[in-house]
């Protein structure tokens, strides 16, 4: 909403500065998003007044104008249509900038020779200026225009842009602002006198209103002008709607804009003579009923909207736009005027609808009171005879079906602290609440007061509601800092923010970088881990308004996130890439919502370690992936166990599922080569996914202490020879159940020259302890051989000599 | 043999002084201290001296003998330390880099999250999260947006059924306030927690929007809360995230789900609140939204308004780094650059 000051200040006396007045307002609610001054550039303009219009000697489209500016009379030559002497107009005199109207660009007048005749200064049209587009002719400024008062001082502004809240309806408008101003100012609110002549026939012998549909429309008013001539508003009317946001079209119309702008209560205008019968039927579309609105647009009306109709036919949709076939035009002379109070959610339901929004829709859909249809209708019939002409009907039409007493609501001081946690006295609610508009009465029980809030304040209908009000107007600042001084709650668990945190912190210890990614992918993106015909199953969760193609379903998968940042990263990094997110998956669920699961995912590819001085290392693989997993879940403290895993995504063979307590939590592996074409990746990239909501408890319990070893351990080491497709896990199983074996650990893989084909080697450390005593060569040596026998047994094991 | 027991004490130890390295100071004690030594041979002899004598060159051999080895100690300790203090092996060059460590980070959204948790947890408050696609009841219904409000303008909304055609449609949560009607309908007071979390709003990219951004709210229900408390903690807030001495500015705003309603705005630091490009010329940057929970929100959850009342407040995280490291391209924080990244 704009806020010209000097339209403010014909309701309210301002003695702030602008900037203070935005710092009320913007504290009190209603924030000053913007201040635009305008005029500020129209240095050494002037107002001045045509004294004589002459032929120019040279040319016959060109004049030369004399125009009076107080003591000077220059002469200027001008080729505008509009010269009428006696009309107050814009002098601009050498030096002065001003808009070129041709380039845009801002620029100094000259002395200048035109055709002959030198020209020192200019009368400039509104283009000129930067107040509007329009060049047709040069701007002429109100008969009233003092002549020789500098531009800035006479047409010069501030405008303030007021961003009002959705409850504050009643802000919407001048009137609505200067009531704020006055109350934060200790000023009154001066409004216009509402009277005019009433010389016509009485209204309820030449219109007819009905309500059909009441719960659509609270009241309906009406004004008839007849005799009226339509044409150009006045310069001072298409300033104040141009400050605003406006276009000027013709003065009936722009007195409806006007008035709305003023009073924030929107208003129509028909032409009554296209009004069948000057009857209105205010009633819910017909099925298949069609409008062609004031911009020319079929518009196709359901039963949910409402039209105003006349006897015959539909002629607007209410409160949204009017009908082309009752539309106001040059050739109107009497004008029904409309003042109505309509459903806001129905405006917000048809407005968004039909693709309308506008600035009556704007101000219904926030609930306006019904209050203000009489005010606004009076206001603006007013205007008409002025600026119009014509002669007003008696009386005015007034169907009211929807009036709703307010009831007042009770108010305590002690109601005010128990929210605000300050004191404030019985005057300083009352003096707060009054200057706002509010009437306080004595309560039954002191110290409370029952409030009746002024019409206007259609947002205010509980005790919190009048807190608020008290609390702005004194001002939040008189309102203490104190900390919470409740106890704290009990919290059950929420385990899963910790684990998360001690997940990512694992990660990010062994090199990885954390990345968030968006939620939502496209089919065509998940398709590219998958083979032809890429069957996504389950299918993905679709939005019912996607933004774009990209991002048109929930992603089930972090999958093609991961892999996205890794190609894009790729281009600049010359070393190994991991990266890991810690972000939800959305899969159906079984229940109304989708069932969001928390899931790590993590890639790896390229040089396992940094380029450096110190040598390489060779590619991140499979076992760099495994290798993390198990650190992961050592730290974790939770056993963890891999299996054969069948994963489309993954290479055959080079992948593993991660089991825990018997489920799998998720996958590991090097991805399909399928894949890493799909994503343009030449080189072996790993990922590894876990479902960290998965069944099985991450947050392991707490383990039992075992005594630290009081006596040594026995290392021998013992390397094996096996058939090739013998496992490591098969000989960690094969020696279950030696107690006095406490530790195992593989630290050689061997196949080669030096054994037989189809043959390997596993080398393992074995470590032999007693909690009780020192183990003798002896025990351990019988305890090894137990050992060979077995493997050599269930294996086929030989020592490797 | 006393002068002779002399001459050798001084011998000795002048040739004590002579060794510089720890290698000969073995033969030098070989030589004056060894089986074989001058000294040792004066001390096997004194057997055959006469009593008077015996005691006196026996007692001077001893003195001698020890004043000889302390020397030695002393000499063996000083060489070791000269030593260790003088670079074995060549000098190290230590401008060369060391071997590297593969260096991760947390997101700096993640981070920020975190920060903003902690201060929250230090007052009492509890992390909880929610589900991000939610019912229209939670999102809008409940925190008092029923259906054609005009505040769900301001949020438009990516829907998952489309809203016309089903009575309690399933959306993208527009801010993390859904979370607060769950937790006020399944918790009884006290109750304080924060929810941080991803949210949605049906809006083009561009460099301060985003459809996918993060949000922290919070709640706090309990007897006797007030506005006080309110600018209280979110005061305390601000001081530790933004640093003691931040002004902080309380004005009233309008969030359909609090009355009264609040916004906190910190000075602008980069103008020092003079105005400038960051804080669109006003000094101030919003931080978040806040109030007292309206009665409407907490009946709806079976809370009795007459008995408690509640402070609630909403942020923006992604601001809040952008401000903090001047970053001024909000897409920077998904496009997952690891130049952009590394950074934080």
């Amino acid at each position: 909403m704009k806020v010209p000051l000097k339209w403010l200040r014909d309701y309210v006396e301002i003695r702030l500065t602008p900037a203070e007045i935005a710092d009320r307002l913007t504290m009190a609610g209603t924030e000053i998003g913007g201040m635009t001054a305008t005029g500020g550039d129209w240095d050494r303009m002037v107002v001045g007044q045509i004294t004589a219009v002459g032929p120019h000697p040279n040319a016959d489209r060109l004049h030369l104008v004399t125009i009076n500016i107080g003591p000077e009379q220059p002469t200027v030559v001008c080729g505008a249509p509009n010269l009428t002497v006696g009309d107050k107009v814009v002098f601009a005199p050498v030096g002065a900038r001003l808009t070129d109207p041709h380039s845009g660009q801002v620029v100094t007048l000259k002395t200048a020779k035109i055709r002959g005749v030198e020209s020192s200064g200019m009368a400039c049209s509104e283009k000129e200026l930067g107040i509007s587009d329009n060049h047709e002719g040069i701007m002429v400024l109100s008969p009233e225009a003092p002549v020789g008062t500098p531009l800035t001082e006479y047409l010069g502004d501030t405008v303030l842009d007021a961003e009002v809240t959705p409850n504050r309806a009643d802000c919407l408008s001048i009137t609505g602002i200067a009531r704020e101003v006055a109350a934060l100012t200790g000023q009154a609110v001066r409004l216009p006198d509402l009277g005019y002549p009433e010389t016509g026939p009485a209204i309820t012998e030449v219109v007819s209103v009905e309500i059909a549909d009441p719960d659509l429309c609270r009241r309906y008013c009406a004004s008839l002008v007849t005799g009226i001539r339509v044409g150009e508003s006045p310069p001072w009317l298409q300033q104040r709607l141009l400050a605003c946001g406006m276009r000027p079209i013709n003065n009936v119309v722009d007195i409806t804009n006007y008035v709305m702008l003023e009073y924030g209560q929107p208003l129509h205008s028909f032409d009554y003579h296209q009004v069948s019968g000057g009857k209105i039927v205010v009633r819910r579309a017909a099925a298949g009923e069609v409008l062609v609105s004031l911009d020319g647009v079929d518009r196709a009306l359901t039963t949910d909207m409402l039209v105003i109709a006349d006897g015959e036919r539909a002629v607007a949709i209410g409160g949204v736009m009017g009908g082309a076939n009752s539309e106001v035009t040059g050739g109107t002379t009497a004008i029904l005027l409309e003042a109505a109070s309509f459903n806001p959610a129905n405006i917000h339901y048809t407005g968004r609808t039909l693709s309308l929004p506008s600035e009556a829709c704007l101000r219904f859909e926030r609930g306006i009171s019904p209050e203000l249809t009489v005010p606004a209708l009076r206001r603006a019939t007013q205007l008409i005879l002025e600026l119009a002409g014509g002669q007003a009907a008696r009386g005015i039409i007034d169907v009211y079906p929807g009036r709703v007493e307010t009831p007042p609501i009770r108010l305590t001081t002690a109601r005010v602290k128990q929210l605000l946690g300050v004191e404030f006295s019985l005057d300083q609610i009352i003096s707060a609440l009054s200057a706002l508009g509010f009437t306080c009465a004595g309560g039954s029980a002191d110290p409370s007061m029952m409030v009746t809030p002024p019409y206007w304040r259609t947002d205010v209908k509980l005790a919190e509601d009048l807190v608020e009000e008290v609390a702005r107007v004194q001002g939040y600042d008189k309102i203490a800092i104190t900390m919470l001084s409740q106890p704290i709650p009990q919290h059950d668990p929420a385990p899963m923010p910790r684990l998360k945190a001690r997940v990512g912190q694992a990660l990010v210890g062994y090199g990885f970088q954390e990345i968030i990614s968006y939620s939502l992918t496209s089919l065509k993106q998940l398709g590219r881990l998958l083979p032809e015909p890429h069957p996504l199953e389950p299918a993905p969760i679709p939005l019912a308004n996607p933004l774009s193609a990209d991002q048109e379903v929930l992603r089930p998968s972090l999958r093609p996130n991961l892999l996205a940042a890794l190609v894009a990263n790729r281009r600049h990094e010359d070393n190994g890439i991991r990266l890991f997110e810690m972000g939800r998956v959305y899969l159906p669920g079984t229940g109304e919502l989708p069932d969001e699961r928390d899931i790590l995912g993590a890639v790896l590819s390229g040089p396992r370690q940094e380029a450096s001085w110190h040598g390489g290392g060779g590619n991140l693989d499979f076992y760099d992936t495994k290798g993390v997993v198990e650190g992961l879940f050592r730290q974790l403290g939770v056993a963890v166990d891999f299996t054969t895993a069948n994963d489309d995504s993954f290479a055959p063979g080079k992948q593993a599922a991660i089991v825990v307590a018997g489920n799998r939590l998720g996958v590991i592996g090097e991805l399909h080569p399928r894949v890493l074409q799909a994503f343009e990746i030449p080189e072996t990239t790993c990922l590894l996914e876990i479902d960290l909501a998965a069944p099985a408890p991450l947050t392991a319990a707490h383990p039992r202490y075992q005594p630290v070893p009081r006596f040594p351990a026995t290392v021998r080491d013992l390397a094996l020879v096996v058939e090739a497709a013998v496992t490591h896990r098969r000989v960690l199983d094969t020696l279950q159940g030696f107690s006095l074996l406490t530790q195992v650990s593989l630290f050689d893989v061997y196949t080669g020259g030096q054994l037989p084909p189809g043959k390997k080697s596993l080398a393992y450390r074995l470590a032999f302890q007693s909690p009780e005593r020192t183990l003798t060569d002896q025990e351990v040596d019988q305890v090894e051989q137990q050992i060979l026998a077995r493997l050599a047994a269930e294996l086929g094991a030989t020592r490797r000599a | 043999m006393l002068e002779q027991l002399e001459a050798l004490k001084t011998r000795a130890l002048r040739e004590l002084d002579g060794i510089s390295q720890i290698q000969a100071l073995e033969p030098w004690r070989v030589r004056y201290l060894g089986k074989k030594s001058e000294l040792t041979g004066i001390l096997r002899g004194l057997s055959g001296l006469a009593l008077e004598a015996r005691k006196a060159v026996g007692g001077r051999a001893n003195r001698v003998k020890i004043e000889l080895e302390d020397s030695l100690a002393r000499k063996r300790e000083a060489l070791e330390e000269a030593q260790m203090a003088s670079p074995q092996g060549g000098i190290t060059d230590i401008s060369l880099p060391g071997r590297p460590l593969p260096g991760g980070r947390w997101h700096p959204i993640t981070q920020t999250i975190r920060e903003i948790s902690d201060i929250f947890v230090s007052m009492g408050f509890q992390v909880v999260e929610g589900p991000e696609a939610e019912k229209n009841y939670y999102n809008f219904t409940a925190l008092n947006i029923p259906d054609e409000h005009p505040a769900r303008d301001t949020q438009a909304t990516f829907w998952l059924d489309p809203p016309e055609t089903t009575a309690n449609p399933v959306l993208l949560r527009t801010h993390t306030t859904s979370v607060t009607a769950r937790i006020l309908e399944t918790r009884r007071p006290p109750i304080r927690v924060i929810e941080p979390g991803k949210v949605y709003r049906y809006e083009a990219i561009d460099t301060s929007h985003l459809p996918m951004f993060h949000q922290i709210d919070g709640v706090a229900v309990d007897r006797g809360i007030t506005m006080a408390d309110l600018k209280g903690t979110l005061y305390e807030f601000a001081r530790r995230f933004f640093g003691e001495g931040v002004r902080v500015r309380f004005r009233c705003d309008y969030f359909p789900f609090v009355e009264p309603g609040v916004e906190m705005a910190i000075g602008c630091s980069v103008c020092a609140g003079k105005g400038c490009r960051v804080c669109g010329n006003t000094g101030w940057i919003e931080i978040l939204g806040a109030g007292m929970l309206h009665p409407q929100v907490l009946r709806y959850a079976g809370i009795d308004p007459e008995v408690y009342s509640g402070l609630a407040w909403g942020m923006g995280v992604e601001r809040l780094p952008m401000l903090r490291y001047g970053i001024d391209d909000i897409r920077l924080f998904y496009s997952n650059d690891l130049r952009f990244l590394r950074q934080f």
